[in-house]
């Protein structure tokens, strides 16, 4: 069971109160039908599923229903940090000696 | 390689069973290979005894980080079935099916597989056309099945609980009579055997780091023990699939999560039959030992770290207790998580890629086992050939790009 840290709600909360979002900052394109198959198929499909930090969003489903956005470590599981939309993060794979 | 037999067996007695020889040797890997193929679990051995066995080529590796079969090979819960909803599927695991029902004769292992028959439960009117609608289509594709009534059900597994006052009563269920399980040890290590008498070298313990290219084309891998030349590389790699395409420099649409398992302590045999319920989120069987094997749902994260979270199996747990109340008393042994690489249409990944001589095989997410042998013999063709197997025309990574999903959350969501 994750414990997690709701930005909006400021609350370390259990994990069963959130959904999972995937990986985050994916930015959609703004004008879709200019894009070729190729970049759209990636656009909807392909994901970085690294080994290590990895950005993704999370829901507080239960809570407060808003997106934000979490560090985590895909392999210990830690979370590094929660931040809100429009936020940037403070840790990259490269800071975090990855 | 030795053959086993009753007369072996005899034989190896009078020697207090102390001289069998040993499965497979343990070779140091050459400077050169025709075919590497990355990844020692079920489907990795498969491929290499496929390719050895019916391609006649045997200057082949196989590479394994850890110990062959470790990965999700020795984590899942066995389960075999070919009901799945599309064309395509169907026939790639009815292809599957079709090769387990000879493969301990053919590979001269038993793999204990046990067609015990699968039931997947419905509990309500949705689901009940849905598995109207999946056992048609399996019947028009010449695979067996019915939908079975709750009376039935019960016939076939007497201690389940049909009763309408519960908070999901079931109200039927597909039922499956040539599926099963098998022993998942038994299955790599019996690929394995056979792989390594046709000469296939078994490389363990030694982990794929970089994949070298020149000029568009795979020439081998770095590994711990160096760099091993390859004029071919056929990944199979389950949860760490995007790791190594990563080397490689290509993405794919797969995200690893854990999914989790758990044994209970044995007991004497009462459930002689798979039983699933996608609605309820959980599946049981009885292992020959006599525990009880239960399967949950997969983590909703990404995560390497072949665990998942307890509030996962609590849920699996409460569906199980509801469908079989007598299981309540029952004492869990052990829960252990394995990395399964989900596909957003959850089908696989048998596929050439953009580099040449580089191919993959992913994507089986919380259902590959069954598709073992089948995988195995479908990638071996794509990659002596260079081209897909038939049946596994359907299944490159380009679908994602054209458009050409295979949706099978219907038949695959949680069930394995
Ligand atoms: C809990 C659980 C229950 C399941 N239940 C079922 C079920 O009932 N029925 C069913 O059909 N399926 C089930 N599955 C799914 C099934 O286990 C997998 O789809 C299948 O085992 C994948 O086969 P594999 O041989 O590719 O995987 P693995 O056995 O995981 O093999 C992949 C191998 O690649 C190796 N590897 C990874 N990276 C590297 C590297 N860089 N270098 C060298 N080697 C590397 C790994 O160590 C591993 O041994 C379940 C899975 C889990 C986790
Ligand atoms: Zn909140």
């Amino acid at each position: 069971m994750l414990l997690i840290h709701c930005p909006y709600c400021r609350e370390d909360r259990e994990e069963e109160e959130f959904s999972y979002g995937g990986e985050a900052h994916i930015v959609r394109p703004l004008e879709p039908e200019a894009l070729s198959d190729q970049e759209w198929g990636d656009y909807l499909f392909f994901r970085k599923n690294p080994r290590g930090i990895h950005h993704e969003m999370w829901y507080h489903q239960t809570g407060c229903r808003r997106y934000f956005y979490a560090t985590r470590n895909t392999v210990s599981y830690e979370i590094l940090e929660t931040y809100m939309v429009g936020e940037k993060p403070q840790i990259s794979a490269a800071e975090a000696g990855q | 390689m030795k053959k086993y037999s009753g007369f072996s067996l005899f034989k190896n007695a009078l020697s207090y069973h102390e001289n069998w020889q040993k499965l497979w040797r343990s070779p140091k890997p050459k400077s050169d290979y025709d075919v590497i193929v990355v990844g020692g679990g079920g489907h990795g051995l498969a491929t290499a005894y496929y390719l050895a066995s019916v391609h006649g080529i045997t200057n082949i590796a196989v590479i394994e980080k850890g110990y062959l079969g470790g990965g999700n090979t020795a984590r899942n819960t066995t389960i075999i079935r070919s009901n799945y909803l599309w064309d395509e599927a169907a026939q790639l695991y009815e292809l599957s099916l079709k090769l387990w029902e000879g493969l301990s004769q053919e590979l001269n292992y038993n793999v204990m597989f046990s067609q015990r028959g699968v039931l997947n439960l419905g509990h309500n009117l949705q689901d009940m056309r849905d598995i109207e609608r999946r056992v048609n289509a399996n019947r028009l594709n010449g695979i067996d099945g019915e939908v079975v009534t709750p009376e039935r059900i019960k016939q076939i597994a007497p201690l389940i609980n049909i009763s309408r006052d519960c908070r999901y009563p079931i109200l039927g269920a597909s039922w499956q009579p040539r599926g099963g399980t098998a022993r998942h040890d038994a299955v790599a290590w019996g690929y394995a055997r056979g792989a390594d008498a046709l000469g296939v070298d078994l490389i363990q313990e030694t982990e794929v780091t970089g994949i070298r290219r020149k000029n568009g084309a795979v020439v081998g891998v770095e590994t711990t023990q160096g760099f091993i030349g390859a004029r071919k590389v056929a990944c199979v790699t389950a949860g760490n699939s995007g790791v190594v395409a990563a080397m490689a420099g290509l993405r794919l649409p797969v995200e690893s999560r854990p999914l989790q398992a758990l044994v209970s302590e044995p007991v004497k045999p009462c459930l002689d039959t798979v039983v699933m319920s996608n609605a309820v989120h959980g599946y049981i069987s009885q292992s020959d030992k006599g525990d009880l094997v239960i399967g949950a749902g997969v983590d909703g994260y990404n995560g390497y770290g072949q665990r998942g979270s307890f509030h996962v199996i609590e849920h699996t747990l409460q569906a199980i207790c509801e469908l079989f109340p007598a299981f309540s008393r029952v004492r869990m042994n052990r829960q252990w998580g394995g990395v399964v690489d989900t596909c957003p249409d959850a089908c696989p990944i048998i596929s050439k890629t953009s580099v040449d001589g580089l191919y993959f095989n992913c994507g089986w997410g919380t259902g590959g086992f069954k598709a073992t042998p089948g995988s195995g013999y479908v990638f071996a063709d794509t990659v002596a050939n260079d081209h897909p197997h038939p049946l596994a025309a359907a299944f490159t990574v380009d679908r994602f790009n054209s458009g050409a999903l295979i949706d099978e959350h219907g038949a695959a969501g949680v069930a394995h």
